[in-house]
C-alpha cells in the first residue's frame, strides 16, 4: 500500500468518493490535529443530557413505586397484562422512549459525523477512546446515555491530555450509572448511618467503577494493585453521583440539574485512604480526583495504553518498539494525547505496507460508506444494519469493550453478512458508481489482479461495486 | 403517420367490450391501458442457447455438450429450438404471444457488461453518451394515464432514469444475495487464505442449514412475475422494469442456465396469470446487453460475445414466428471468428415494437428513444392490429 492509501485507510475512515486523496499523507494526519470539531454539526440535533436523564429518572422513579406496591399489597397486584398495566408500563414507555428518541438518533449522528469529517484520523481516535471507555446499552438505564458519554466526555478531551478525558468519562452519568457508580453509598457515611440506624436493606459500597478504572481505563489487569486497594479506592469514590436519578428526600438533598455530575457529602466515606501504597488524605471530591490523576499518570498506564494504541494501528500482536515508544512519550509530555499521536505518525511501524488489521463492522461499514460517496445510512436504521453485522453501537456487553483483533471478527457469518450488506448498499448506489474506477482510486498501487479481474468481470455495475466492498483489500486495512 | 386519434382507434377493443355489455371495462379506464414490461438479462445471456438454431449446420459441431440441451426443447420452426426450461413459454408461442427475434444485437461492440448494459438503457450508440434512458423517453411520447412506470428494484435503473419521474418498489423478503454473487465472491476469494476459508465454512453452514441464499430482485421468479402484475394492475404503473441477473455463464453453463431460464419461465407464467385479462394489452421485451460466445470455452461455459436473442411476449404481441436475418455459425460468418453476427438492431426492434404497441409513429419512437441511430425501425407486424 502506497504511504496515501495507509494514511486514509488505516489512520482515517477511508477515503471518500467525492474528496481528493492527500499528496502529503503525514502533514494531512498532522493538520487534522488542528482541525477536529468536538461538535460538528451532525451532533447538533442529539438530545441533551438533561432531558435523557429526566426520563430516566421518571423511570426508575415508577420502577421503585411499583416494587414498593408489590410489596405493601401483593393481593392487589392487577394481573399480568391486564390493559391497563399495559399502558401505564413504565418499561415499555421508557424503552420507546429512549431507544427511538435518544439511541437511534445517537447512533446515526455518531455515523453522520464519520461520514462527513474533515478530520477522519481524530474521529478514528474518538471511536478508539470511546470503546477503551466503554459502556454498554444492555443494561438499561444506559441506553440513553451512551452516546453522550462519546459526546460529551470523548470528543472534547480527544486532543487534550489523557487525565481530563478520565475525569471526565468518571463523572459522567453514563459511566456511573453502568457501573453502579451512582448508588454506592459509604458505610460510615451520613446516609450510610442513616440506612444502618433504621435496619433497612443492605446497601453500600459499591466497587464495581473502582475496579474497572483500575483494570481498563488506567493501569491494566495484573499491574500489581490488590483488593484492598480496590476497596480503598471504592471508598474514596463514594459520593460521586449524578443529579437527577432519585426522587426521594436524599435526591431533593443533592440537587442539581438532571444528568449534572454531584459530589455527595452524605453518601461519602469519610476518612484518609491508602492505595497502592500512597496515603490520600483529601476531603470530599478532590480525594478520588487525587486517586485518578495518580493512577492517570502511572507508568503501568502508560504501558496499557500504548499497547492498545500500538495494536489498533500496527497489528494485532503490537510490536514492542512502538509500545516503548509510545509509552515514553505518554510519560515524557503528561498524558498529552497529541503527542501520542505525533509518535504514531512518525513512527515506522504503522506504514507497514501489508494491511495490518481486519476491519470491525464499524470501520467497514463507515469506510463502505464513504467510498460510494453516501453522507447516511437514511432510510436504512443505522444501528440495525451495525447490529446485523455483529457490532451494535455501544453495545460491547462488557466494560472491556469490543476486541480489537481479527479474531474477533473474521467469521463465517460475519462475511456472509458483509456481502449482504454490501450488495443491499450496491443497489442503492446502483449504476452511479462505477466500481473499476473507484477500486483504482481506493488502492491506486495495491489492487489485486483477482479483485480487479473479479470487478470488471462483474455482470452488473452493482454486483461490481459489491465485490469491491468485500474484497480482500477492503476488508482490511 | 398514426395520430391520436389512431391511436384511439388502437384501443377500441375496451370501447367494443363496452358496447358488449361490459360497462365497468369501459369506464375503469386507467385498467383498459397498454402495459409493457421490459425484463433486463443482465450479464449476457446465451442466446445460443435459448433459441438455438438446431438447424444450421455447423450447430452440433460447435455446440458441443450444448447442442444436447436442445433435445427436449419445442421446436420453434424447422430451425429454431426453445430451450426445454421454457416450457410455458413454449405454450404462448404456440398460442401466438411470443415473438423471437435473433441475431440482434444493441449498437455496442466491445465486451464489458457495465458499458454494454449502458449503452442497452440508455440508448446510445456508444456507452454514457446519453444521461437518461431510452425507458424514461418513452414516458414523454404517452399520454399522462399511461407514462407511468415503475422498476421492481430499490433504485432506479438506468433505462427508466430521466426528467420524467419513475416509482420503485422492491419487496423486503426480496433482497438477499444471488447465486451469481456468492459465486463470484468465492472466486474473489481464490487466492486469499483467510478469506477463502471463512467463505468456505459459511457456504457450507448455509448449505446444511438449507438456506439457499436464494431471492434477490428477479431471482425468485413466481414472487417477482406475481408483484409486477400486481403493480401493473394498481393506479401507480402502467410500464415496468425487471432485472433480472445471473446469465454471465462463464462455466458449468448448462445447470446455471437451465436454472435461469425455468426462473425466467416461472417469472412470465405468473406475470401472464396475474395480470388476468389484462395481458391481453401487454407487451414484454426480454432483452440481454450482448450474446456470448459461439464455442463453449473449457471451463463448461461461455464468454463474452455479440449478438443474442430477444424475446416479445404478451397477449398484444403478433406471435408465433422467428425473426432473423441468419448470418450463420461458419468459422467465416462468426463475428471475429467467435460470436454470432449481429444482422438485426435491437434498438429498432424496440422502437418498432413500442410504435406498434402504443400506436405511434415509429420514426418518431427511434428518434425520441434511440437519437443517436441513424436506422429504421422494424415495420414487419409485432404487435397484433
Amino acid at each position: 500500500m502506497l504511504a496515501t492509501t495507509i494514511a486514509l485507510n488505516r489512520f482515517g475512515l477511508g477515503a471518500r468518493l467525492d474528496e481528493r486523496s492527500p499528496t502529503d499523507p503525514k502533514n494531512w494526519l498532522l493538520q487534522q490535529l488542528g482541525r477536529f470539531e468536538p461538535r460538528p454539526q451532525a451532533l447538533a440535533q442529539v438530545p441533551a443530557r438533561a432531558q435523557v436523564v429526566e426520563q430516566l429518572g421518571d423511570y426508575l422513579a415508577e420502577q421503585r413505586m411499583q416494587g414498593r406496591q408489590k410489596r405493601v399489597q401483593p393481593a392487589a397486584m392487577p394481573s399480568e397484562g391486564s390493559p391497563q398495566q399495559n399502558a401505564a408500563d413504565p418499561l415499555r414507555r421508557y424503552l420507546r422512549q429512549s431507544i427511538r428518541e435518544d439511541y437511534l438518533a445517537m447512533n446515526s449522528a455518531r455515523l453522520e459525523a464519520a461520514l462527513t469529517s474533515q478530520s477522519p484520523f481524530v474521529e478514528r481516535l474518538v471511536h478508539f477512546w470511546a470503546n477503551h471507555f466503554a459502556v454498554s446499552v444492555d443494561k438499561l438505564p444506559v441506553i440513553g446515555l451512551a452516546g453522550l458519554l462519546e459526546f460529551e466526555a470523548i470528543r472534547p478531551h480527544v486532543l487534550g491530555r489523557f487525565q481530563d478525558m478520565l475525569l471526565a468519562v468518571e463523572q459522567h452519568p453514563a459511566m456511573l450509572v453502568y457501573l453502579d457508580q451512582a448508588q454506592s453509598i459509604g458505610p460510615d457515611s451520613q446516609a450510610g448511618q442513616f440506612i444502618a440506624m433504621r435496619g433497612g436493606k443492605q446497601r453500600g459500597l459499591n466497587e464495581n467503577l473502582a475496579r474497572e478504572i483500575m483494570e481498563l481505563h488506567t493501569l491494566g489487569v495484573r499491574t500489581g494493585y490488590s483488593q484492598a486497594d480496590v476497596t480503598e479506592f471504592a471508598r474514596a469514590l463514594t459520593g460521586w453521583t449524578v443529579s437527577g436519578l432519585g426522587r426521594g428526600p436524599a435526591a431533593r438533598m443533592i440537587g442539581g440539574t438532571p444528568g449534572q455530575f454531584q459530589f455527595a457529602t452524605i453518601l461519602h466515606e469519610p476518612g484518609r485512604r491508602t492505595i497502592i501504597g500512597k496515603s490520600y488524605a483529601q476531603s470530599g471530591e478532590e480525594q478520588a480526583r487525587a486517586v485518578l490523576l495518580d493512577l492517570a499518570s502511572s507508568p503501568a498506564t502508560a504501558r496499557h495504553l500504548a499497547t492498545k494504541l500500538a495494536r489498533h494501528f500496527a497489528g494485532d500482536d503490537p510490536p514492542q518498539a512502538l509500545v516503548d515508544r509510545l509509552s515514553r512519550a505518554f510519560l515524557a509530555s503528561g498524558g498529552d494525547l497529541p503527542t501520542l499521536y505525533r509518535t504514531l505518525i512518525e513512527s515506522p511501524e504503522p506504514w507497514s505496507p501489508q494491511p495490518l488489521k481486519f476491519k470491525n463492522p464499524w470501520e467497514w461499514s463507515v469506510s463502505a460508506l464513504r467510498a460510494i460517496g453516501l453522507r447516511s445510512l437514511e432510510p436504512m436504521p443505522a444501528a440495525a444494519v451495525l447490529k446485523q453485522l455483529g457490532q451494535p453501537t455501544w453495545q460491547p456487553g462488557s466494560p472491556a469493550g469490543w476486541d480489537d483483533i481479527a479474531a474477533s471478527w473474521a467469521g463465517p457469518d460475519a462475511l456472509v453478512r458483509r456481502v449482504e450488506v454490501s450488495q443491499r448498499l450496491a443497489d442503492r448506489a446502483g449504476s452511479s458508481v462505477d466500481a473499476r474506477a473507484l477500486a483504482e482510486k481506493l488502492f491506486p498501487d495495491s489492487l489485486s489482479e483477482t479483485t480487479r479481474t473479479a470487478i470488471a468481470r462483474a455482470e452488473s455495475p452493482a454486483d461490481g461495486l459489491a465485490l469491491l466492498l468485500v474484497s480482500p483489500e477492503f476488508v482490511r486495512r | 403517420m398514426l395520430t391520436r386519434r389512431s391511436f384511439i382507434h388502437a384501443t377500441g377493443a375496451a370501447g367494443a367490450l363496452a358496447a358488449l355489455g361490459f360497462p365497468n371495462m369501459a369506464f375503469a379506464g386507467a385498467n383498459t391501458t397498454r402495459r409493457f414490461v421490459f425484463i433486463i438479462q443482465r450479464g449476457a445471456a446465451d442466446g445460443l442457447s435459448i433459441v438455438a438454431p438446431t438447424g444450421d449446420p455447423a450447430f452440433s459441431g460447435l455446440r458441443g455438450d450444448f447442442a444436447q440441451d436442445s433435445a427436449g426443447g419445442a421446436g420453434l420452426n424447422a430451425f429454431f429450438t426453445l430451450h426445454p426450461a421454457l416450457a410455458q413459454t413454449a405454450q404462448l408461442y404456440s398460442a401466438g404471444q411470443a415473438l423471437f427475434v435473433h441475431a440482434v444485437a444493441s449498437p455496442y461492440r466491445d465486451r464489458s457488461h457495465f458499458d454494454g448494459q449502458n449503452v442497452l438503457e440508455t440508448g446510445g450508440s456508444a456507452a454514457y453518451r446519453l444521461k437518461d434512458g431510452w425507458m424514461n423517453r418513452l414516458l414523454g411520447l404517452l399520454p399522462a394515464s399511461e407514462a407511468k412506470a415503475l422498476a421492481l428494484s430499490s433504485t432506479v435503473p438506468m433505462a427508466l432514469r430521466g426528467s420524467h419521474e419513475v416509482l420503485s418498489y422492491a419487496n423486503s423478503q426480496l433482497p438477499s444475495p444471488s447465486d451469481d454473487l456468492l459465486s463470484r465472491v468465492t472466486s474473489l476469494y481464490a487466492n486469499d487464505q483467510q478469506l477463502h476459508a471463512l467463505w468456505n465454512a459459511a457456504l457450507e453452514t448455509r448449505m446444511q442449514a438449507g438456506d439457499p441464499m436464494q431471492g434477490g430482485a428477479g431471482q425468485n421468479g413466481a414472487a417477482t412475475g406475481a408483484l409486477a402484475a400486481k403493480m401493473l394492475l394498481g393506479e401507480g404503473a402502467r410500464i415496468a422494469m425487471i432485472e433480472t441477473n445471473g446469465w454471465d455463464t462463464h462455466s458449468a453453463q448448462r445447470g446455471r442456465l437451465n436454472a435461469q431460464l425455468r426462473n425466467l419461465d416461472q417469472l412470465l407464467t405468473s406475470l401472464k396469470s396475474g395480470l388476468g385479462t389484462e395481458w391481453s394489452n401487454t407487451l414484454v421485451v426480454v432483452a440481454t446487453e450482448f450474446g456470448r460466445t459461439a464455442r463453449p470455452n473449457g471451463t463448461g461455459g461461455t464468454d463474452h460475445g455479440q449478438a443474442s436473442a430477444a424475446m416479445l411476449l404478451g397477449g398484444a404481441v403478433s406471435g408465433g414466428k422467428v425473426f432473423a436475418d441468419w448470418p450463420g455459425l461458419s468459422n467465416g460468418a462468426l463475428y471475429e471468428g467467435r460470436d454470432l453476427r449481429p444482422t438485426m438492431d435491437l434498438d429498432c426492434l424496440i422502437a418498432g415494437a413500442l410504435a406498434q404497441h402504443y400506436a405511434l409513429d415509429p420514426a418518431r419512437v427511434q428518434t425520441a428513444l434511440f437519437p443517436e441511430s441513424r436506422a429504421n425501425p422494424v415495420r414487419q407486424r409485432l404487435i397484433v392490429a
